[in-house]
């Protein structure tokens, strides 16, 4: 993780709604909450301290209930909201000190945005709308014909060209506000709470659809959800979010098996784990003394590990990439990992 | 002896109210005071104390000018400005009478059998309905059955002209005011007030701007009175169109004329579809009233028919206005429903 460069940093960023942001913003900074501030000035915090480091080519999940501040902050990354204070640097520069030509180029080349409404041009065709970053920047139709039908076609929604928005399901509108966002080129996608309004297994196939495009293309990709079980299965790093603050961030199994926060706790509460967790979070170094059973990979999840043990708990599995050994699962660990230890983030 | 007598004697204002005290002209209800014989003056039942209006006042104080004098001083106010006014207006709405003038002269002298099956086409060209064309074929056909063709034709080329005019400024305020917060404070009541304001107090200020020979006189009434619902409609359709689809124009960096004339009006257009359709019918109602002033068409006939009490002109004349009314508004409102079809997501 440490050895990807940082592609978008956000520094110490502040949001206050309210008549006067900047006054409110020196008493939040003296420490009070976001309650009092609401109570005292009716000013609304927004954003307190948010720091995050967005790595390129990874998938950066931002997760929080309604109202903790997610969808504002990913609106601070290409401005379409302007913070109170604080930094947000793309590639090592400051946007917020940029003008609104500079600003503009950002959002036209490098930039592009997928959102829970789909927001689509309902008066264009679906090439039009997915040709709407290139249309933007002066290319005509011709031009961008053939790379908007690349991406119409890389996600499954060859020979739609001449329909309207309208006529397409709300999973196929989606489809198209991904496609609009790749026509782009642009090298960060934020998606809003992309796969929200769709139902589960239409979401399902979406989220798969993102792996796999993510798997060749390598976009930094910053993603908001509410949904735990789409963050953890998307997340490179996890961002958790809790009236305007980071409660937790990190490596999504480090997060799940360490909740810092009882709030955390309670998110994590429902989650199928042997899903979710990974041989790889859960293995040891030192080698056991019974004899080993197989080999799995560090990607298995717990659930496979458990298919291939066939229920039985007295065994030992050999985590390996390739021939390299890099640890050991019994099935006690894996027994173990199943249930969230109580109060753990008191613990440690 | 005035009611309010006592009230500026207290007051010690008394010698201030008599400084000018130059007899007026009498009013009425002076000169039937004073042949009643004034006696019970001064001793008012309080049943009958006058509210403190400018001409009670004025009783008890001479100072103190009388109701009259208000009206009387905006008719010389008005009269005062009206040349200079004329200086600036007249050349400015020049070209609207040319436009009338002009207009009226080609569509009637035009021969129907060229001007209704150009009509015709131009239905067709908006509304892309056979059905629609063949209605408007028969309501032509109709109107000039009866020896109308001539009024109508004045009538459908007063309308197009103001419409017209109405779509060219109306359109543009109605954008302008859905970009500013404050020039929608300031044009909305000045919109409620050309709404409100009865058709015929229009025509009052015209009549002593322009010589009643004028086209202008009645094209600026019809447009004035006219324009409300498409400025409105396009200010409103604008502010409507859905925030997340601006929200997406903004993150994908078009720039405000590229948001303008690529997102919201597209979007706009039902509703500034709806404000033309409404504006049309609105120069319709207007093109009688302005009969009175000169206008030519199917009005005239109207007013005929009053003057004269000739039931069947004003009647066959009236019915003549509701056809074109209908055929108007059926070939807007096709257009209407051909723009809608493309983007049927409302």
């Amino acid at each position: 993780m440490t050895d990807k460069t940082v592609k978008v940093s956000i520094r110490h960023l502040y949001k206050i709604f309210g008549s006067d942001p900047q006054a409110a913003l020196t008493r939040v900074r003296d420490g009070m909450s976001k309650a009092e501030l609401l109570d005292k000035t009716s000013h609304v915090l927004g954003l307190n301290d948010i720091n995050v480091d967005m790595h390129e080519g990874r998938i950066t999940v931002i997760m929080g209930l309604s109202g903790s501040g997610k969808s504002t902050l990913i609106r601070h990354l290409n401005r379409l909201i302007e913070p109170t204070a604080g930094e947000i640097l793309v590639n090592g520069e400051d946007i917020l000190s940029w003008n609104e030509q500079r600003l503009r180029k950002l959002r036209r080349e490098s930039m592009s945005m997928v959102f829970q409404k789909f927001a689509l041009l309902p008066h264009r065709t679906v090439l039009e709308n997915a040709g709407m970053a290139m249309a933007t920047r002066g290319k005509s139709r011709r031009d961008y014909e053939a790379e908007a039908r690349k991406w119409l076609d890389r996600v499954g929604l060859s020979g739609q060209d001449d329909q309207y928005p309208h006529q397409l399901s709300g999973g196929m509108q989606q489809r198209v506000g991904i496609a609009r966002a790749l026509t782009s080129n642009a090298d960060i996608m934020l998606m809003d709470e992309a796969f929200s309004a769709l139902d589960p297994l239409i979401r399902t196939d979406m989220q798969d659809l993102l792996l796999e495009l993510q798997e060749e293309l390598h976009k930094t990709i910053v993603f908001i959800t509410h949904d735990l079980d789409e963050a953890l299965k998307l997340a490179d790093h996890l961002v958790i979010l809790k009236d305007g603050a980071v409660v937790q961030q990190g490596e999504p199994q480090e997060i799940l098996l360490n909740p810092s926060d009882p709030y955390i706790e309670d998110f994590v509460a429902d989650i199928n784990r042997a899903r979710v967790l990974r041989a790889r979070s859960i293995m040891t170094d030192r080698p056991p003394q019974g004899e080993i059973a197989g080999d799995v990979a560090p990607t298995d999840n717990l659930e496979s590990v458990i298919a291939q043990a066939e229920g039985a708990l007295d065994r030992t599995y050999r985590v390996t990439r390739g021939d390299e050994a890099l640890g050991y699962v019994g099935m006690a660990d894996v027994m173990q990992a199943l249930v969230r230890r109580p109060s753990g983030y008191t613990a440690s | 002896m005035a009611t309010y007598d006592g009230l500026f004697d207290t007051l010690g204002l008394r010698d201030w109210c008599d400084t000018d005290a130059s007899d007026g002209p009498m009013s009425m209800a002076d000169l039937m005071a004073r042949t009643q014989g004034g006696d019970e003056a001064g001793t008012t039942a309080l049943r009958d104390l006058p509210f403190p209006s400018l001409d009670a006042l004025h009783d008890a104080c001479n100072a103190i000018p009388q109701t009259r004098d208000l009206t009387s001083g905006l008719e010389t106010g008005f009269l005062g400005i009206r040349d200079a006014l004329r200086v600036v207006v007249d050349p400015l709405t020049q070209p609207l009478s040319w436009a009338l003038e002009n207009t009226l002269w080609v569509m009637t002298e035009t021969p129907w059998w060229i001007m209704i099956p150009l009509l015709l086409l131009a239905t067709w060209a908006v509304g892309r309905s056979w059905k629609i064309v063949g209605f408007v074929a028969a309501i032509l056909a109709g109107l000039a059955f009866v020896d109308h063709y001539e009024v109508a034709m004045q009538t459908l080329a007063i309308i197009f002209v103001c419409a017209f005019i109405c779509v060219l400024f109306g359109v543009p305020i109605g954008i302008a005011m859905s970009r500013s917060d404050r020039l929608q404070n300031v044009v909305t009541p000045i919109l409620d007030l050309l709404q409100t304001l009865p058709p015929f107090v229009y025509l009052i200020p015209l009549i002593f701007l322009f010589s009643v020979t004028e086209p202008k006189l009645y094209g600026i009434a019809v447009i004035l009175y006219a324009i409300v619902p498409v400025v409105r409609l396009t200010n409103l359709g604008i502010r409507l169109v859905d925030a997340d689809v601006i929200e997406a124009a903004d993150a994908f960096g078009m720039t405000k004329s590229q948001k303008l004339f690529g997102v919201q009006i597209p979007l706009a257009l039902p509703n500034i579809m709806a404000g033309v359709n409404q504006t049309i019918m609105m120069s319709l109602a207007m093109v009688v009233i302005a009969s009175m002033v000169s206008a030519p068409g199917l009005g005239i006939l109207v007013l005929r028919g009053i003057r004269n009490l000739e039931l069947g002109v004003g009647l066959v004349a009236g019915l003549g206005i509701v056809v074109l009314a209908i055929a108007l508004d059926r070939v807007t409102k096709a257009s209407l429903a051909r723009i809608d079809a493309s983007q049927a997501n409302r």
